[in-house]
């Protein structure tokens, strides 16, 4: 097993007085893929931001390739995917010079040379947007905005790959894209943790599941294996805080 | 063009060109960032500014340069510290700012609100030699900030927490961003007031939204429907003695509305042009094959 590239002990988070971490313990290994599963409200998304230092920890500690979190300035060597439904802003941009500013930590004084051009382009045709480089990210679909967010993350040729709920919102011939693109990345070399909903169409690739109830770990071992319903292909996806007597959303093909 | 013969209006026009560039490009970000109306509040601030200044019998410009730098770093901390209650707290500090203003020139040895009326609406054929310079200086800082550091300040005006986490210094280039668009303020405050000053840095980009697809295509139409308006809006206040700042801020709002019926024809044609180029063009409605295809199957 490699050397440790995420390390957080004993993290508790608060958000105003509610805790959202109560003591995590979470150890990613170099060339590991590990999901951060859970229910919503389960505190997965602040756990992934605690360890990017985008929310602030009460107690415990947080290591990034071996150096305290308020000490890491490397950031380059991470890529990070937020939760997002949009890659637009308030202005028009292009899928290029979205993606450009995911190049920026890798920039000195923010001046793209021909290599940065080069990356840029490269993680362009990794998540297969080569085409629609020039094009307003307004134009796009939401499984398009989701593949650019990505495509920005590898822009900087990250060793470390952080991506929240990447997989929410896309379309189908979208995520088998991103699931192609996750494996090449992890193919060479690439360690990532990332937050899901459900394993879904990246369930092979995954090699450790941890399973956060009410900020604490619950589970932290080989993925779970998907049961009944769940284990069907295209299986109704109905959220338990739907409200109640209205027709729950069927994203499934089972209807 | 025998209006380029008076020195007033030499003045004048160096001042709305400069207007012209600075207020778009500082707003573009501003627009991204969906803080549209930050302007507007900087204005009210910089009344205390000019208030100030006829007090202290210093420089207006200068001093309400000073005081809207003040007033645009405290709204960053409030954005930063205040996450609940935000919006109340620039409430104060704009309605504070604007009734400092009228407070501090009343105060002043023969000042009434009479003296403000120029700094609220603008006053081009009164720019003079000195305020000029001071624009001059002002607009040059604007420009290399915005231009400078624009991929920086797109990243961060784009996706914020995106931002941070490329190790991009995000505190100090918002609060750069704010300053900026501070110094923009008083900039245009001679030229068009600083009720209307908002007016120039949104409704430019908003209306170079129309046609651009890129931000920098976005960036340089805004800035070009900018010099145009400020400068138009500058002749034709000479001929016919209306109000230049009125006259701007409605010229370019004239320009939205024709690049907005403009565009929707032409954003309707590149779409086409797309399609049909990619081979990908949508059939606009339904048709039902003849026969079933192996995906339609569903089943268990």
């Amino acid at each position: 097993m490699g050397e440790p590239v995420i390390r957080m002990r004993g993290v508790r988070a608060d958000l105003g007085s509610r805790p959202v971490l109560r003591g995590i313990d979470l150890t990613v290994h170099r060339g590991e893929v590990v999901a951060l599963l859970g229910a919503n409200g389960s505190g997965k998304s602040t756990a992934v931001r605690s360890v990017i230092g985008q929310v602030p920890v009460g107690t415990g500690e947080i290591e990034l390739f071996g150096t305290a979190l308020r000490r890491f300035r490397d950031w380059r060597r991470i890529g990070y995917v937020p939760q997002r439904t949009t890659a637009a802003g308030g202005v028009p941009a292009t899928v290029t010079e979205v993606v450009s500013s995911g190049r920026l930590s890798r920039a000195r004084f923010g001046i793209l040379r021909t290599a940065d051009h080069q990356a840029v382009r490269r993680a362009l045709d990794l998540v297969g947007m080569a085409d629609r480089a020039k094009d307003s990210v307004g134009a796009l679909s939401g499984g398009q905005h989701q593949r650019v967010l990505i495509a920005r993350a590898l822009a900087s040729e990250p060793e470390l790959l952080i991506m929240d709920e990447p997989m929410a919102g896309v379309d189908l011939a979208s995520q088998e894209v991103l699931a192609r693109t996750l494996r090449e990345q992890v193919a060479s070399g690439a360690t990532v943790l990332l937050v899901l909903h459900e394993l879904g169409p990246l369930e092979p690739l995954i090699d450790r599941a941890v399973v956060l109830r009410d900020g604490c770990v619950l589970h932290d071992g080989p993925p779970p294996k998907a049961v009944g319903q769940h284990a069907l292909p295209g299986h109704d996806h109905v959220h338990p805080h739907a409200t109640a007597g209205t027709e729950p959303s069927r994203t499934g093909l089972l209807s | 063009m025998d209006f380029l013969n008076f020195a007033f209006m030499q003045r004048a026009l160096l001042a709305a060109v400069l207007v012209g560039i600075t207020a778009p490009a500082v707003g573009i970000y501003l627009v991204q960032r969906r803080q549209a109306l930050m302007g507007d509040g900087i204005g009210h601030v910089a009344m205390t500014g000019v208030g100030l200044g006829f007090l202290l019998s210093t420089s207006p410009v200068w001093m309400a340069t000073a005081v809207s730098v003040l007033g645009s770093v405290l709204m960053e901390l409030i954005r930063w510290y205040g996450r609940t209650r935000g919006d109340i707290a620039l409430a104060m500090l704009f309605y504070g700012g604007m009734a400092g203003g009228v407070m501090f020139i009343n105060l002043a040895p023969g000042g009434s609100n009479a003296n403000l009326t120029s700094y609220l609406f603008g006053s081009l054929s009164t720019v003079s030699p000195s305020d000029v310079v001071a624009i001059c200086l002002l607009a040059a800082f604007v420009v290399l900030v915005t231009l400078g550091l624009r991929r920086q300040l797109f990243a961060v005006s784009q996706d914020e927490e995106f931002a941070r986490v490329t190790g991009l210094p995000v505190r100090a280039l918002n609060l750069l961003t704010a300053v900026t668009a501070a110094v923009t303020v008083t900039v245009a405050m001679r030229v068009v007031g600083l009720l209307l000053v908002s007016a120039l840095m949104v409704v430019p980009v908003a209306a170079a939204q129309q046609l651009g697809r890129s931000f920098a295509a976005t960036f340089a139409i805004a800035v070009a429907i900018g010099v145009i308006v400020t400068t138009g809006g500058t002749i034709t206040s000479y001929y016919q003695d209306v109000p230049p700042g009125a006259t701007i801020v409605l010229l370019t709002i004239a320009a939205f509305i024709a690049l907005t019926a403009l565009a929707t024809p032409l954003a309707r044609r590149r779409a086409r042009a797309r399609d049909e180029a990619l081979g990908t063009g949508e059939p606009v409605e339904c048709t039902i094959p003849a026969t079933r295809d192996a995906t339609d199957e569903v089943g268990v």
